[in-house]
């Protein structure tokens, strides 16, 4: 059971999950939402990768993305997802349902109506189970729904409940307990913009982080509380606009943010040692139908300078596990002569 | 629970009182405002048939008598008020001495069962088109060939069947033209008896369905599309169930619950809306009965059938105001 740390950091260098330039698009009348375009990341065995950035950045789009789940009028335009050695986006619908959960579960964490209103709470993760393993006889099904409830801390009685006499909080237990049900290689969960109140919030996710844990399941942990994602993950994705703009280890993110928007999301994080005024640009963003040329962050980027406005910067690993999409920087980290003179003056 | 309160229940009830009062009120004063009185009328109609009648005016003047005809008019309306809600209607002049509620009693259960038939026909037909024209893995032929099935709706049903009559009856001579069951038989529990009932029901309950499935379809549709969008659907795509399971234990599942609401209220146009067809294609229920009493001037029986009728109606909206409340799914899923 317990793995030696060299096991681990053994474990810890294998890929599981590939994603390549995925480009995910709606097609609205007036021309087409570009929600994803074109991201790359890897995801690690047993690691936790916190996905952040404000809402409307793409986050779910993504998610939805890799789980190809995206509905009309979204569609994948581009891009390719290795999961275990399997591309996902071209397999054929037939054979991708029998990776849907077992390989790949989806907990949409914070969404009240996750679950069917007509159906007792232990059939809507039996149904998942027996789709995936064939029919099986009703004791064992129980135990192991039981045992699911004991793992993410849920009372027997919810076992024949309707969804709607749950709490909030136990909603998303059960969804825990669904998206672990058939012990998954990559769980996705999705926190959209949360109906929870923040305490119920935290300690769902300290669940979530502990069942993870316990199976060595990785992890894609969407959100946009920094705070949270900083005691949660491994690693942290942030997205603007439909790209990513840096990937990096928690620590070194928060100690040292390279993107300008990173830097403007951590300082962002309230704190009680030291009061700070809420440093966020708002209301400059670009339409998501027609980005500019060059960066997508130009718009409302201290640093702009004339060649973000026409190349846009491709995402670079600067530092050891450290990537950043900015033209702020040289290919070993340091920072450009233009910048380092803009920043004197 | 829910919102049936006391205060609700007795507006209800008051609203139901008033509606048979006021329909009785009108039954009584269309019948005295009608030109000509039905006595002299029925025997004028009997002297025409069998030749002179002797005594007219005193068989008339008996008659009216009879009737209570001679009493002042708000003595007749309180007698005719009493007599309605008890269901003494009289004897039918038609089918003297026959009693109205005789004849009543011998047509009800065949409406009843025309309804009894063409409703469920009418919500299961309406609701799997409308599933099928949502779902997204329909094949397209079949997603083509649906809406060409609905070009009946909103017809007037009576128009339906006289198409029917002409197409299937008349010139293909596929089914009967008229009546519940084949001439000469009496009504028993054989295979014969039972498969002419069949044969003779399928162009008047055909007519009754096509001209409304259309409208279920539609609704079907329009919810199957809004349910398509919950959260739930997209967890169960996730989950990697079996389509077909995901449309009807998730999405059809969901989408058909206001459809059931919708029947409680469909249920009170059961026996009023086949009234036309049932006289068209001379079936045995209130419809036929209504028809023939209106077409001889019985208004005695005019007055019985359309008093069933109304009360029919009257109660079915009572009932259904009365549970409507409890029938928000939340509630009534869970199953005690
Ligand atoms: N059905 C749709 N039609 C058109 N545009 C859409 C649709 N769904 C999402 N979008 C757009 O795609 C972009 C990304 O949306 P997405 O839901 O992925 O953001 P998010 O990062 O998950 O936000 P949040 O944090 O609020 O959940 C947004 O600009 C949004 O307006
Ligand atoms: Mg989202």
């Amino acid at each position: 059971m317990a793995e030696t740390p060299a096991e681990q950091v053994k474990r810890r260098q294998r890929k599981v999950l590939e994603v390549r330039n995925l480009r995910v698009h709606y097609e609205t009348p007036t021309g087409d939402v570009i929600a994803v375009a074109g991201i790359d990341f890897d995801l690690y065995d047993g690691e936790t990768l916190g996905l952040v950035g404000e809402s409307g950045s793409g986050k779910s789009t993504a998610a939805y993305g890799i789980l190809k789940l995206v509905q009309p009028p979204g569609r994948i335009v581009d891009g390719d997802v290795t999961l275990d050695g399997d591309e996902l986006v071209h397999m054929s619908d037939s054979n991708f349902r029998q990776i849907r959960w077992t390989k790949l579960a989806l907990i949409p964490q914070g969404a009240m109506n996750s679950l069917n209103p007509t159906m007792r709470v232990h059939r809507q993760i039996t149904d998942a189970i027996e789709a995936h393993e064939g029919k099986q006889d009703k004791e064992t099904l129980r135990e192991r729904v039981l045992e699911l409830f004991r793992m993410v801390g849920l009372p027997q009685r919810v076992y024949n409940m309707f969804p709607h006499e749950l709490s909030g909080g136990m909603k998303q237990r059960v969804c825990i307990a669904m998206g672990i049900a058939l012990h998954p290689t990559v769980v996705i969960a999705d926190e959209s913009t949360s109906a929870l109140d923040v305490v119920v919030q935290r300690v769902v996710a300290q669940t979530m982080l502990r069942v993870k844990q316990a199976l060595g399941v990785s992890m894609i942990m969407i959100g946009h509380d920094m705070g949270l994602m900083a005691q949660m993950v491994d690693r942290i994705a942030v997205m603007y606009a439909g790209k990513l703009v840096e990937v990096a280890p928690v620590e070194t993110i928060f100690d040292e943010p390279m993107h300008p928007y990173s830097q403007v999301l951590i300082e962002s994080i309230p704190s009680l040692k030291e009061r700070k005024p809420l440093k966020i640009t708002e209301g400059i963003t670009h339409d998501p139908r027609n980005p500019p040329p060059g960066c997508i962050f130009q718009l409302r980027c201290p640093y702009v300078m004339e060649r973000c406005r026409s190349d846009a910067p491709p995402l670079r690993e600067l530092l050891a596990r450290h990537e950043v999409a900015c033209h702020l920087y040289n290919d070993d980290g340091s920072l450009i002569e233009d910048a380092t003179m803009e920043a004197a003056s | 629970m829910g919102g049936l309160t006391l205060n609700y229940i007795i507006r209800r009830v008051v609203i139901f009182l008033l509606t048979i009062w006021v329909s009785i009120t009108i039954i009584f004063l269309v019948a005295r405002l009608a030109p000509g009185d039905p006595i002299s009328a029925m025997v004028a109609q009997a002297s025409a048939s069998m030749g002179v009648v002797e005594n007219q005016d005193a068989i008339i003047e008996g008659w009216k008598e009879y009737f209570g005809l001679n009493d002042p008019i708000p003595v007749q309306y309180v007698k005719f008020l009493g007599n309605l809600l008890t269901f003494n209607f009289g004897p039918s002049l038609i089918a003297f001495p026959a009693q109205v509620n005789e004849l009543i009693a011998r047509a009800l259960p065949w409406s009843i069962g025309l309804g009894l038939v063409t409703l469920p026909l009418i919500f299961f037909i309406g609701n799997l088109f409308g599933a099928l024209l949502a779902w997204r893995r329909t094949p397209g032929p079949l997603k083509a060939f649906i809406p060409m099935t609905m070009i009946f709706t909103s017809l007037p049903s009576v128009l339906a069947g006289l198409v029917f009559i002409f197409v299937f009856a008349f010139r293909m001579k596929l089914f009967p033209i008229s009546g519940p069951f084949g001439r000469g038989m009496q009504p028993s529990f054989t295979i014969e008896f039972i498969s002419s009932l069949i044969h003779h029901g399928i162009l008047p309950v055909a007519s009754l369905v096509i001209v409304s499935f259309g409208f279920w379809t539609l609704g079907m549709r329009g919810m199957m599309v809004t349910t398509e969008g919950e959260d739930y659907m997209t967890l169960a795509d996730a989950k990697g169930l079996p389509p077909f399971y995901v449309l009807y234990r998730y999405q059809v599942r969901n989408a058909i619950l206001p459809q059931v609401t919708a029947l409680a209220i469909a249920l009170r146009t059961l026996v009023a809306g086949q009234i036309l067809v049932e006289a068209i294609f001379s079936y045995r229920g209130i419809g036929t009965l209504i028809y023939t009493s209106i077409r001889n001037q019985d208004y005695n029986t005019i007055q019985g059938t359309s008093f069933v009728v109304i009360l029919f109606t009257a109660v079915s909206v009572l009932v259904i105001d009365l549970i409507y409340p409890l029938i928000d799914p939340r509630i009534s899923l869970e199953g005690n």
